[in-house]
């Protein structure tokens, strides 16, 4: 997943970035002027948590008044956001120490911040302002449940095998995750793969027993959780800390200064009083930094939503925006493939030997994990956006093509094909004026399968960043926000029911008035 | 004049037709008689180069048949299949106009001809507005007709061609077809597997079996002198069958 989420986000902001560099150099040849104009980069990792860091930390550093201060938003998970800020696309993030040990250093222990640092140092970095709260992983059961099975603590799991886990990806796949703690408590169970973002409810419904928390989530309490002790001790510290460039103190000493700022200043209880805030109470996080820098945090409770209706979330600024894009991808991806997909199926029936490696080739790409195409399809052509997306959805769409353009050529009746032959009309226009006429009926309804399945898959495309419906499902994952969620499906159903439609109303136009069961009957 | 020359054909092992040398006169009317699977579709099949043989060779008006100028020799011959085989996407006249629009025949001539066949088939030109699973069996198969029609070519062959009538609209038919194959002085080759129906046609029938010619003639031959036991059998049992059917 890291490998594929880094290639999937990792490379834009470098671009960017890269390009940008180079504008400046241009424009301000002056090494003080640039000074003047510096820009600090502040990244955080697609959860509320991190966003919230990154609000406080990017506020604290445009108040200290000495550079421009930008937020990368949610750039990816730590494997991206770590490459990011080794490329100096960001100068620096919140993270957290066990993952800089278990997963950035790759070390088998726990270790202190002197030690982490030592080893950071050559990468140019440096971790440092323990910002006062320790988010350690935890598993999380329904209270009920646990009480049910007598669980209160992670070696009482090895009693109940059977239970169902459902893991986020990240806590799966790092050393310091499941693999190291199934080994060090003996536990045998085969856990799900699961969206951080899904396992609340997941968990709520009773699709889950078991998952993996945060411990200064906000929805520990509202879900009614009890976290497992984790008794053999297995789960290291997490302290929040700065992973920074070791070039921004002297880059930026006053902005550096107010960071150390910093230090000690939120606990446990603040940050899960200001995870609830965003997350339960829809507060922006850039309005819940504001409140925790000001010192009113957790008072901003009594402002859900913000007056934010679905309604509202639904036909938001970027609603057009978004349709563009997502309209954009669908019928750029389907073009490629009915002409690229209508030539190959008329192959395929024409030639048997043939049309089994046709129709076995365009059905195994059915069969890739669309995360897993884009990602190849990201290294092949060293790109994220629009262009891989439209490939991906273009090869996806041609097996419904590809197959109905053939079988609906072979199922021309024998009579038909021989009368044609027979009049005298050479290969070509045969296949003209008789026999893809005669197939219309069958390569429409591919097509509109296509289509509809289109707007369906095109919601991935937010993943490469190629904008869509699909942004708003993913940034409501993000930050578990269902509204935000829902705002992104709800318009990708329409649009799929509204494709159904148009394609309905063309069959009229397109398919020949002697083929349709509603031409007049009768002599 | 088409000729045969020692074509065959077989399927999977199977043999569709023998080595087969026939001859059909220019401006006659010959059939093609026999059970079903005797090979009589094949060797019409065969002229129209629908099907290759395997050995020997078809010419027709005097060009052996080859991939090269099939399409060309198509357009001499008006081909008619069991049930018409008209183009259900298209109206009975786009039918019939199908292959002269192709090869880019003005309109004034398109027009001028399907008139003329209108009239040679007796069908009312409104008809020729609608589709075909609009017609009636008959009616398909006056355009098919007049599709085959619609270049003059020299030959016509066709396909039991009155194989999916009604009685009553056969026999109307046939007499229909009896007047236009002698009023247009065509080279025609009729497959049917009706004795009755051959005789009426006929100036010169082919009786097959098995992939095999068993004998060619007149009707009066076939009675008189019997080339084999099975022509005498094949025509006694069509006639016992011929009142149970009707």
């Amino acid at each position: 997943m890291s490998a594929i989420s880094s290639a999937l986000s990792g490379r834009p902001y470098r671009r960017r970035t890269e390009a940008m560099r180079v504008i400046f150099s241009i424009l301000f040849l002056l090494p003080a002027l640039c000074a003047a104009q510096a820009t600090i980069h502040v990244g955080s990792k697609r959860f509320t948590e991190s966003y919230i860091l990154g609000e406080i930390v990017t506020a604290t550093v445009a108040s200290a008044g000495e550079a421009q201060a930008v937020h990368r938003q949610g750039m990816g998970n730590t494997a991206i956001v770590f490459a990011a800020l080794r490329a100096g696309v960001i100068d620096v993030y919140p993270e957290y120490t066990g993952t800089i040990a278990f997963e950035l250093l790759r070390k088998r222990a726990a270790a202190s911040l002197e030690d982490l640092n030592r080893e950071l140092a050559p990468l140019g970095l440096g971790a440092a302002v323990r910002l006062g709260f320790n988010n350690t992983y935890a598993l999380a059961m329904r209270e009920a449940r646990a009480a049910e099975l007598g669980i209160g603590a992670v070696s009482d799991l090895k009693r109940v095998p059977e239970l169902r886990i459902g893991l986020s990806q990240e806590f799966l796949n790092r050393r310091d995750g499941w693999p190291a703690m199934a080994r060090a408590y003996g536990l045998a169970a085969s856990p799900l793969g699961l969206d951080h973002g899904l396992a609340y409810e997941a968990s709520a419904s009773g699709q889950v027993d078991l998952i993996d928390v945060y411990s200064t989530d906000a929805k520990l309490a509202k879900y009614q959780l009890r976290v497992l002790t984790d008794d053999l001790g297995f789960f290291p510290k997490y302290d929040a800390v700065l992973l920074y460039r070791l070039d921004l103190p002297r880059r930026a000493p006053r902005t550096w200064e107010a960071l150390i700022g910093l230090e000690g200043r939120i606990s446990s209880r603040q940050m899960i009083a200001m995870n609830a805030e965003a997350e339960l109470a829809g507060v922006p996080f850039s309005r819940v930094a504001e409140g925790f820098l000001s010192g009113s945090a957790a008072r901003h409770l009594a402002a859900p939503g913000e007056g934010r209706t679905f309604i509202s979330t639904l036909v938001g600024a970027d609603f057009w925006r978004l349709t563009g894009q997502h309209l954009l991808l669908v019928f750029a991806s389907l073009g490629l493939s009915i002409v690229a997909g209508v030539p190959l199926g008329i192959w395929a029936a024409r030639s048997p030997r043939v049309s089994g490696w046709i129709l076995g080739s365009v059905g195994m790409l059915q069969t890739i994990p669309s995360l897993a195409l884009l990602a190849f399809l990201i290294t092949l052509m060293d790109t994220i956006g629009t262009v891989p997306a439209i490939i991906a959805l273009f090869l996806y769409a041609l097996l419904p093509i590809v197959r109905s353009t053939s079988s609906g050529l072979a199922d021309i009746a024998q009579p038909l094909r021989e009368s044609a032959q027979a009049l005298g009309l050479p290969g070509g226009a045969r296949l003209r004026l008789i026999e893809l006429p005669l197939a219309a009926r069958s390569i429409l309804a591919g097509i509109k399968t296509s289509a509809v399945i289109n707007v369906g898959t095109a919601t991935i495309a937010a993943f490469v960043g190629a904008g869509g419906y699909g942004e708003r499902i993913v940034a409501g994952l993000a930050v578990n926000d269902n509204m935000m969620l829902l705002a992104g499906a709800v318009p990708a159903a329409l649009m799929a029911i509204a494709m159904q439609l148009g394609f309905d109303v063309l069959d009229r136009w397109l398919i020949p008035a002697g083929l349709r069961h509603d031409a007049r009957a009768g002599a | 004049m088409i000729r045969l020359e020692g074509a065959c054909k077989t399927y999977r092992g199977s043999v569709a037709l023998a080595p087969t040398t026939l001859t059909f006169a220019a401006r006659q009317t010959s059939v093609l008689i026999g059970p079903s699977g005797c090979g009589k579709s094949t060797l019409l099949r065969l002229i129209v180069g629908l099907v290759t043989p395997d050995a020997g060779g078809v010419w027709v008006g005097g060009e052996e048949l080859h991939k090269d100028n099939v399409e060309r020799l198509r357009h001499g011959i008006g081909y008619v299949i069991q049930d018409g085989g008209l183009f259900p996407h298209l109206t009975a006249g786009e039918n019939v106009a199908l292959l002269a629009r192709y090869l880019g025949r003005s309109r004034a001539w398109i027009e001028e001809r399907m008139s003329r066949l209108v009239d040679l088939m007796r069908i009312p030109a409104r008809l020729l507005e609608r589709f075909p699973r609009e017609l009636s069996g008959g009616q398909r198969q006056r355009v098919s007709l007049m599709r085959a029609l619609m270049l003059d070519p020299p030959i016509l062959l066709l396909d039991e061609p009155l194989g999916a009538l009604d009685p009553v609209t056969r026999y109307e038919l046939q007499d229909e077809l009896k007047r236009v194959f002698a009023e247009l002085a065509k080279t025609v080759v009729l497959v049917t597997h009706d004795m009755n129906e051959a005789a009426h046609f006929g100036d010169h029938i082919v009786l097959l079996r098995s992939g095999r010619v068993v004998q060619a003639g007149s009707f009066g031959e076939f009675l008189s002198h019997p080339a084999e036991d099975y022509v005498r059998d094949f025509i006694r049992a069509q006639r016992a069958a011929v009142p149970a059917a009707n």
